[in-house]
């Protein structure tokens, strides 16, 4: 059990600066996802953490202990590999064992530890085969097994769940977000998966070109977004944004789109943009909804739609329509809207509606 | 992966009998000069050349391999065949993997090493023969086991380091990276998860090496006389002014074959993997 503080970390490869000043607190017992889109140093940063990379510059402290220069086996930390990195020609006890061999652990503890890790992840009965003897899952649980059996002061986990396929991930996800409630060491999740992140995470670092965008809870994240990437990446379906400009109409703050006009509600904000007063306007899906009967509840603003197109994805069904000329999802409940070429009226809740300056980024 | 292992081939159209045609020529152009070679070493020495050929010996003798082994020293030959290219074949596979996977791992020498490595295969053995013959007679290395068995390590070397490079470019650095991190120091991630990953390669490697230094002829000649001369010299000795020993050295030959196709029941398993040079990860 250790805490992990990072700063002012640089990674380079020759001329490529895969990480670009991050400094970092994990405390201890957190699970904290690293998330982001391919090439934005997530892995790197892991992989610096576990030792597996020199860094640059900067420094790497686990435990209030600085491990710049401490070898991989030293820094008493277990990773779990995107492709499991079983040993091949070991037998499954023998592959969780083998961190503890290689310590010089006595056998007798050794097997010991590998019978109690077996049986919280269920493989007892295939502790005698052989990696290619098994599927994916199971391959995925030994080698989380190898990883807990070592009772380490950190777990990393490299995109442990990319190769498997959408189920068993499902059940995975599940799995080790159990493991973490149950031993409750601090853990460092690298994924693309944004449903993996907000599903796991106690905290979300997002980020963006070697550098971090945002960090927070999941649900400060997904609802107050920073930057319209970090927007854009968490939720799906996307979040829908919306050029217009800010303006003042009939003593109201908003938004203009050419004719259209949605006031901000009272007290939403009192924004200013850096450049010509040029926003983007970010709705999610569950910030539209079919209007109810009588007037609109405070902060929404009422609008006929033309719904385009429909996706039902059982309970719920997403439609598209255009509000100032771009698509916009909704997400309804799937018994109120049937098919396109219908007009609905429809809610927008700008309450909850995120801004953003269109020059920047930034939210406002 | 089990699946993709075990799914066959669709099959190819044709009917069998023309496979088995095929075939068929294929073994007897194979096999063939392996039975006359049988043949011959068995015969009466009167039998070599005699028409119609003699197909089945009527009176089969030992007596050209007794003379072959003892008269002629094939016995010594064949055992200083066997210490030179076994000791040549292992220090070119311990040498040539360790180089090899320092290559692959830490990109050692940059691009140019690899392939300077390679490079010593261009050279045609008969550049560098005088001056190795001169070396040798000055440090006292001509015509000792340790001469030959260093001459042929060197020789080996570049082949046996490309063929463990391209192996250990192919295999996924996780599995020593979750040895290192597990608690193994970078040489025990070497010796306990990538040798023996590597073993089908190292073997395909080795019965390369030991090919060569077995049909060896060339340096073995120049580099020895008396006391290390290894079995393809013995050859030259069959043909004299006054004829060919047609049977001595047939029975040599088969004598030689030997430890080759021993070396192949025992390697062939790791050898189809090994010399697909881990295109195909199972």
């Amino acid at each position: 059990m250790a805490n992990v503080r990072i700063s002012g970390l640089h990674k380079r490869y020759g001329a490529f600066h895969a990480v670009r000043g991050i400094d970092l607190d994990i405390p201890d017992g957190e699970f904290t996802v690293l998330v982001g889109p391919s090439g934005c140093g997530k892995s790197t940063l892991l992989r610096t953490i576990a030792g597996l990379e020199e860094i640059s510059e900067g420094t790497i402290e686990i435990g209030g202990e600085v491990v710049n220069d401490l070898r991989p086996r030293d820094r008493d930390v277990a990773m779990v590999f995107q492709d499991y990195a079983l040993y091949p020609h070991m037998s499954v006890a023998r592959n969780i064992g083998f961190g503890l061999k290689a310590r010089k652990m006595p056998q007798p503890e050794i097997d010991r530890r590998v019978d109690t890790a077996a049986r919280m992840l269920g493989i007892t009965q295939l502790l005698g085969r052989l990696p290619r003897q098994l599927s994916g899952g199971q391959r995925q649980r030994v080698a989380i097994g190898r990883a807990i059996v070592r009772n380490p002061r950190i777990f990393l986990f490299d995109e442990p769940l990319s190769n498997l396929d959408a189920q068993l991930r499902d059940e995975m996800r599940g799995e080790i977000k159990r493991l973490h409630q149950g031993i409750s060491t601090t853990m460092i999740y690298v994924t693309h998966d944004q449903i993996e992140a907000m599903t796991l995470a106690d905290r979300i670092v997002l980020m963006r070109d070697g550098l971090i965008e945002q960090q927070g809870a999941p649900l400060d994240l997904f609802e107050r977004p920073a930057t319209t990437f970090v927007a854009g990446f968490l939720g799906s379906p996307k979040m829908s944004f919306l050029p217009g400009r800010l303006e003042s109409r009939a003593g109201s703050e908003g938004i203009a789109f050419g004719d259209q006009f949605l006031p901000l509600p009272n007290g939403r904000m009192a924004p200013r943009t850096s450049g010509d007063g040029s926003v983007l306007l970010g709705l999610r899906p569950e910030h539209l909804s079919r209007a109810p009967a009588g007037a609109p509840p405070p902060g929404c603003v009422r609008y006929d739609a033309l719904v385009d197109l429909v996706q039902p994805t059982g309970s719920r069904s997403y439609a598209t329509f255009r509000l100032a000329g771009e698509p916009v999802i909704a997400e309804l409940q799937a018994h109120d809207v049937s098919r396109p070429g219908e007009t609905l009226p429809i809610d927008v809740n700008m309450n909850r509606a995120s801004v953003f300056d269109a020059a920047t980024g930034k939210a406002i | 992966m089990a699946a993709v292992r075990s799914a066959r081939r669709p099959r190819r159209g044709g009917a069998p009998v023309a496979r088995f045609v095929l075939l068929g020529f294929f073994l007897i152009f194979v096999l063939w000069p392996l039975y006359w070679m049988f043949n011959t070493s068995v015969k009466p020495s009167d039998d070599y050349l005699a028409t119609p050929p003699v197909w089945f010996p009527t009176e089969p003798t030992l007596l050209h391999y007794e003379v072959a082994l003892f008269t002629y020293r094939g016995l010594e030959g064949l055992i200083n065949s066997l210490i030179i290219s076994l000791s040549a074949t292992a220090l070119s596979a311990l040498l040539g993997t360790t180089m090899a996977y320092s290559l692959a791992r830490y990109n050692t020498g940059g691009q140019h090493l690899s392939f300077w490595v390679l490079s010593q295969r261009f050279l045609p053995p008969i550049g560098i023969v005088l001056p190795v013959f001169l070396i040798y007679r000055q440090v006292g290395l001509y015509d000792t086991h340790v001469g030959l068995i260093v001459a042929y390590t060197v020789f080996t070397l570049p082949v046996s380091v490309w063929m463990m490079f391209a192996y250990f470019r192919g295999m996924p650095r996780s599995m020593e990276e979750a040895a290192l991190v597990d608690g193994c120091t970078r040489w025990e991630a070497f010796w306990r998860v990538a040798v023996p990953l590597a073993a089908p390669g190292i073997v395909a490697a080795a019965v390369f090496a030991f090919i060569a230094c077995w049909t060896e002829f060339f340096f073995a000649l120049l580099l020895t006389s008396r006391t290390a001369f290894t079995l393809p010299t013995v050859f030259r000795a069959f043909i004299g002014f006054q004829g060919a020993q047609y049977g001595e050295a047939a029975a040599l030959a088969i004598v030689s074959l030997v430890p080759s196709i021993a070396l192949g029941v025992l390697a062939q398993r790791h050898l189809v993997r090994g010399l697909t040079l881990g295109a195909v990860r199972g």
